[in-house]
């Protein structure tokens, strides 16, 4: 089975998020980048099913040259091959379009890609990306078995899950529950050293127009000081919430 | 070319996204001088989609969509927006709807804009606003394409009511290969889930271990809430990964979010910042979360909570 794992750049979730260039921008300065967790989830997934299964993984991100060092950390995490398509990413569509080709050429069998990422929470590559290389779909996968070219999947949904079976090939977007928190792995020296010596391919992107744009950003209005209520006197809670605030 | 809007049901019942991403349509549609069609699966009353907004109901009964499929259901509102003309689709952001609005988008070769917070700022060129960063900010976004998707962010727009009436046509879109197919549902019927819910109550570490968590959920009875936790409660396996609100787990947009025991670590408040009020109630007046909420009490939940929970019960006894 030939895997490939979607890697997003995305901010740590610590990072202040600002804005540059007229609010036009995203401010990079001193943000600290990382593998987008619901990725994270799904390429620790993918290291099980090639120590178990004997599959190949490789990972693959859309963006410039920056976002090298993450690439890098998903090869210590154990990924073997590394492919960077050399274009900002603009918008899920045109990300999603540059994906497909990169399966298409690297007969890929199943992608694991993240529920959405914690930047732009677009949350639309995977189903794009499945949609353009006809390719089975499902979301917000919370397991994945795969026997031979059957796959059996857990999708969580509104207040519960369901179990689906599919075929390969696939397309999941993965979450926490692929695996747990504690199975995440932290890239060991050797790991780390080995990663370095591992092929990371630049390709040229594939000539694609954006379906969106960002025009400006905005940050919430600032909200008033919190109202103190006395932990004697939670009748004036119950009042403020049903007078005032009008939510009870 | 009308607005096209995709209501959502179960088991018949239209749910309140559905009158609310209507309603949403309606605005746009009013908007561009245009009116509104929705298309509902399997779905009772749909007729009453004419007080939000709807001028017409294109109505699907198929015993084959009784169990969601993406595809399936994406390909039916494609049928229906190609049918109409639709320049505008409109979805919710349930988790179905944000499963099919992608296929849905490549369907229709138009540009997609989910979590969408407001009415479009401009419908020519076509800019709506949407948060990003989990709800750290806001990116106002145009989408290019002639035909453009909507995904509402749930609880953004509320219900408007504008008295009309829809007439129902029966549509029987064809049905593709799904690929996927559901094998079983496991679902607890008897309680509200984060996403539908209109008021939260949620617990954090600061309630000690998860034999504690017997008076959040008779908070939450009290209130008709759903229950949550932070990160490290859902980490510690104190409660299913499903309850886990923040930046790498639900995101909350209820109208009452009560968090009890939860400092309010940035992941935190980045995924409940779209609720319309906060209360936090914990014993360290530092807190973070203190900064981030409108209500506030400094006490130990185990004496607050069971307090709070005798008020509120009295009150419903009250205004029953």
């Amino acid at each position: 089975m030939k895997i490939l794992v979607c890697i997003s750049h995305v901010p740590d979730t610590t990072s202040k998020i600002n804005f540059t260039e007229g609010d036009s921008k995203f401010d990079t300065n001193g943000v600290q980048y990382v593998i987008n967790p619901n990725d994270e989830f799904g390429l620790t997934r993918a290291m099980w099913f090639k120590e178990k299964q004997g599959a190949s993984v490789d990972v693959v991100n859309v963006g410039g040259a920056e976002t090298e060092p993450t690439l890098r950390k998903a090869l210590a995490i154990g990924a073997d091959n590394a492919i960077r398509v050399n274009t900002p990413a603009t918008d899920g569509f045109s990300v999603a379009k540059q994906l497909a080709k990169v399966v298409k050429d690297g007969g890929y069998d199943l992608v694991i890609a993240g529920r959405e990422s914690i930047d732009y929470n677009g949350g639309m590559v995977p189903g794009m990306l499945a949609s353009m290389i006809d390719a089975n779909f499902v979301a917000n996968c919370i397991n994945l078995e795969v026997d031979g070219t059957n796959a059996k999947a857990v999708r969580e949904i509104d207040g519960g899950k369901e179990t689906v079976s599919t075929s390969l090939p696939l397309v999941i977007a993965g979450q926490k529950g692929l695996v747990e928190e504690s199975d995440l792995r932290i890239p060991n020296m050797r790991g780390i050293m080995m990663a370095r010596k591992k092929p990371l391919k630049v390709v040229e992107p594939t000539d694609v127009t954006a379906e969106t744009k960002a025009v400006s950003f905005e940050k919430p209005a600032p909200k008033g000081a919190v109202k103190l209520v006395d932990a004697d006197n939670l009748d004036e809670l119950v009042n403020l919430l049903h007078n005032e605030a009008k939510v009870i | 070319m009308s607005i096209l809007v995709y209501t959502e049901s179960e088991k018949g019942k239209l749910k309140k996204t559905a009158l609310e991403v209507v309603s949403y349509a309606k605005a746009i549609a009013d908007q561009m001088g245009t009116t509104v069609t929705a298309v509902a699966v399997n779905a009772d009353n749909a007729e009453s989609l004419g007080n939000y907004g709807a001028a017409k109901v294109l109505s699907v009964k198929n015993d084959a969509l009784n169990k969601f499929n993406a595809k399936a259901y994406a390909a039916v509102i494609e049928q229906a927006a190609k049918q109409e003309g639709a320049k505008v689709v409109v979805v919710s952001s349930s988790a179905d709807s944000k499963y099919l609005a992608p296929l849905l988008a490549v369907g229709l070769e138009a540009g997609y804009v989910s979590n969408v917070v407001e009415a479009p700022s401009s419908t020519s060129p076509f800019v709506v606003k949407r948060s990003v960063f989990t709800n750290k900010a806001f990116a106002n976004t145009e989408i290019t394409t002639d035909v453009k998707v909507v995904g509402l962010s749930n609880n953004s727009f509320g219900l408007v009511e504008s008295g009309g009436t829809a007439s129902v046509e029966d549509f029987s879109p064809s049905l593709p290969d799904s690929g996927v197919t559901v094998e079983s549902v496991d679902k607890a019927t008897d309680k509200v889930s984060i996403a539908d819910a209109e008021i939260v109550v949620s617990g954090g570490r600061g309630l000690k271990g998860p034999e504690n968590w017997g008076m959040i959920e008779e908070l939450a009875e009290v209130l008709g809430a759903a229950t949550a936790c932070s990160k490290p409660v859902s980490d510690l396996g104190w409660r299913p990964h499903s309850e886990h609100v923040g930046q790498t787990g639900k995101p909350v947009a209820s109208n009452l979010y009560i968090a009890i025991g939860i400092s309010g670590a940035i992941q935190h408040l980045a995924g409940i910042n779209s609720s319309k009020v906060k209360v936090v109630i914990n014993t360290d007046p530092e807190a973070p979360f203190f900064k981030a909420a409108d209500y506030g009490v400094v006490g130990d939940a185990f004496e607050v909570v069971p307090k709070l929970i005798e008020k509120l019960k009295a009150f419903k006894a009250q205004n029953a």
